[in-house]
């Protein structure tokens, strides 16, 4: 409630800031926010089911309020990473995930900082709920001094096993830390997700047997955004009934541009997995604005209206906003006013990153092995024998 | 002065070597568990892993698919999560499924990670030749793992090697390619008193001087290190005597041991199994022209190798294409110049 006050104490200053005609502007307490809503979520299609996820959800203030501060930070993150690719501070693959927010969102809402989480490249949104800060997340994409052995498509955090480049190889790992999970008897799952492209990969489907096999606590995702690169679900796939494709295990098909939609079916399936039923297989039908990486325009293969007709009629932040202010759960200037913050800490980290210095040439052979003494590493000539410590 | 008995050296199979250092880590510490195809109940399809099932359970001994790729997934996202798995290929060949795993999930994480992540997983299994398996059967694997920075790469010769390497290779915090030979699985050694500890252990990264000569070195790992011990005996009645070093580790490779012989001796021959392209011993070759020991040859280096073929079926044919003693009898004379 601190907060909100502050909140509150900070629009009215704003407020008294505009010149012009004096803006008469009643001053909103808490009070005058609902606390909590209930709303009518999309059902999702479900596979070898007989339950499915709640379809009347309530959502707190202060929920709604960090799902969208969540978003929008993500949303901005991506943006300035655009930015910083096309200044050439960032470099290489740069995947970015504007678009996709509230399966990140409603994914992490769902579980706890203690259970795993596994993806693909297309990362910086789930390195951010996992808890990599922001500030971090920009230096490793530039290769800055803490880090920055890996770039955009591999940076971890604790129980975030990255950040994976190699298409679908995530998959099996994933698998392999719910194991983990279950042989350690610590009640925990691992989210292990992969999109509409990797779908096809062969050692997904070794995985869901064994995972089924072994009744492995993993939440299997495919975040289908309709392309695989270049290419469309239709030409890739003979099937693409993506939450099927388990066959054994159980599947549903949810909304991902919503993020309860998102948050109760992984609660659902979070449930599954804890309760010893085994793997479970989500399908997200999500989106992403930007091609499949800065270097596709992403519209070779699919039309400018398309991607504007998503923007203007399935955007989650927007659909976030427009259900939290028809329902009095915000005002207007509360979100401008998380807006104008998130702009401005993406801002004050991109002038981090760009000013903090690159790694030293020192780090160049370290981190080889772990736990080792030190050891000599041939350099480009013979004469060049550089030094790794762990 | 009273009679003493001369310690208890006991003959160990390799196989009963390999079973024992897992056996011991298995009780050691309870993150180590042991998965791949018939390990647990057909006993390990090379009896490698008999009575382990039995002892410990399905939790820690696990039979799995016939899926190489996604297993060995799951073993290093089971070690990247905190476990300590020993995954077993059946043969090295089948390891080209899951090849991408060992590499680019297994091998290059910690570094990708700037120390973050740590992977600390055993791939073992058998390697390269066998008996009339055929080629796609009998490929050595040793030149292709050891190139990739992240691993480390072991090839055990006796007895004492396959135990002492492969409890070094478990408590390592690394990923580490464990080669062995199925033709060396039932041959008996003897096992020293202090090898036969529960804590006993080889340092990976370390030659060994299996016989120590003046006139030539021979350098070979796994199973032709035998080979070498035999064509050294037959050399020595011929008045040449040569240094065979046992590499023991492929990757990272004990260079220092092989320069300090070659300086000693002047000459180096090379043997191996595998391919003469891009191999063990051209790696061999290479670093020592780089080094100081260069100066100190009085010849090139010979490099003795399994022939450039695909391993054939019929038995004349494979026994033709792996180097015989013979052939490392003549190679260690040409490079003597006698």
């Amino acid at each position: 409630s601190g907060k909100m006050l502050s909140n509150i104490s900070n629009v009215l200053r704003a407020c008294a800031q505009k010149n012009g005609a004096a803006v008469v502007m009643s001053a909103r307490t808490y009070a005058d926010f609902t606390t909590q809503a209930t709303f009518e979520i999309k059902k999702c299609d479900l596979f070898k089911l007989d339950e499915a996820p709640a379809t009347q959800v309530v959502m707190t203030r202060d929920e709604g309020l960090q799902y969208y501060r969540t978003m929008q930070t993500m949303r901005r993150m991506e943006l300035k990473a655009d930015q910083l690719y096309k200044q050439k501070i960032i470099r290489g693959f740069c995947h970015l995930y504007d678009g996709q927010e509230a399966c990140a969102v409603g994914i992490e809402a769902a579980i706890n900082l203690t259970d795993h989480l596994i993806t693909a490249y297309r990362a910086h949104g789930y390195t951010y709920t996992r808890g990599g800060t922001f500030n971090m997340q920009i230096v490793l994409l530039r290769g800055g001094i803490a880090k920055g052995k890996g770039g955009s498509m591999h940076m971890y955090c604790k129980n975030f096993y990255g950040g994976n480049g190699i298409v679908g190889a995530q998959v099996p790992l994933g698998a392999g830390v719910a194991l983990a999970c279950k042989y350690q008897e610590n009640n925990q799952l691992c989210v292990c997700l992969y999109g509409d492209g990797a779908a096809n990969q062969g050692q997904i489907f070794e995985t869901y047997n064994m995972a089924a096999l072994w009744k492995l606590p993993v939440i299997f995702i495919c975040e289908n955004n309709r392309y695989g690169m270049g290419t469309s679900v239709e030409r890739a796939a003979a099937s693409t009934d993506y939450y099927k494709r388990g066959e054994f295990i159980p599947g549903l098909r949810v909304d991902g541009m919503d993020v309860l939609c998102v948050r109760e079916a992984t609660r659902f399936a979070a449930d599954h997995c804890r309760s010893g039923k085994g793997p479970i297989l989500m399908e997200l039908q999500t989106y992403r604005y930007h091609g499949h990486s800065m270097s596709d325009p992403g519209v070779s293969y699919r039309t400018r209206e398309e991607i504007q007709e998503v923007r203007s009629k399935s955007d989650p932040i927007s659909m976030l906003k427009d259900r939290m202010l028809s329902n009095n759960m915000a005002s207007v200037e509360e979100l401008k006013e998380i807006d104008v913050e998130v702009r401005k800490e993406i801002e004050d980290a991109a002038q981090f990153a760009t000013t903090d210095p690159e790694p030293p040439l020192e780090e160049l052979c370290n981190h080889i092995f772990s736990n080792n003494p030190p050891v000599e590493v041939r350099g480009t000539n013979p004469w060049s024998k550089l030094k790794s410590v762990s | 002065e009273f009679h003493r008995s001369v310690p208890a050296a006991v003959q160990v199979t390799v196989r009963d070597a390999l079973n024992q250092a897992m056996d011991e880590e298995l009780e050691r510490d309870e993150r180590v568990f042991l998965m791949g195809e018939e390990v647990a109940q057909y006993d390990g399809a090379y009896k490698v892993s008999r009575g382990l099932w039995k002892k410990y359970g399905d939790k820690r001994v696990i039979d799995t698919p016939i899926s190489e790729m996604g297993f060995a997934g799951i073993a290093v996202g089971a070690a990247m999560a905190g476990l300590r798995p020993i995954c077993e290929f059946m043969t090295f060949n089948f390891s080209m499924q899951a090849i991408d795993q060992v590499i680019n999930s297994a091998a290059k994480t910690y570094y990708m990670s700037a120390g973050l992540q740590p992977v600390p997983i055993v791939f073992r299994g058998p390697n390269g030749a066998s008996a009339g398996v055929a080629a796609q059967h009998s490929q050595c694997f040793a030149a292709w793992y050891a190139h990739c920075p992240g691993l480390k790469v072991v090839s055990p010769w006796n007895s004492e090697d396959a135990k002492g390497l492969l409890k070094s290779a478990i408590r390592d915090d690394n990923p580490v390619v464990f080669l062995e030979n199925e033709l060396m699985y039932g041959v008996p050694f003897e096992m020293s008193e202090e090898s036969q500890s529960k804590d006993f252990t080889i340092p990976i990264g370390k030659a060994k001087i299996e016989r120590q000569g003046n006139h030539v070195t021979v350098v070979s790992h796994s199973r032709y290190v035998g080979h070498c011990l035999d064509a050294a005996a037959v050399l020595a009645k011929e008045g040449i005597e040569c240094e065979v070093i046992n590499l023991r580790t492929i990757r990272p490779m004990d260079v220092e041991s092989i320069e300090t012989s070659v300086m000693k001796t002047n000459h180096l021959v090379t043997v191996e199994g595998g391919w003469p392209q891009f191999g063990v011993g051209a790696e061999i070759c290479a670093r020592i022209m780089e080094g100081p020991a260069f100066n100190y040859l009085d010849s090139p280096v010979t490099r003795v190798t399994g022939v450039d073929i695909p391993m054939p079926y019929a038995k004349i044919l494979e026994d033709h294409s792996v180097p015989q003693i013979k052939d490392i009898i003549f190679s260690v004379k040409k490079t003597l110049n006698v």
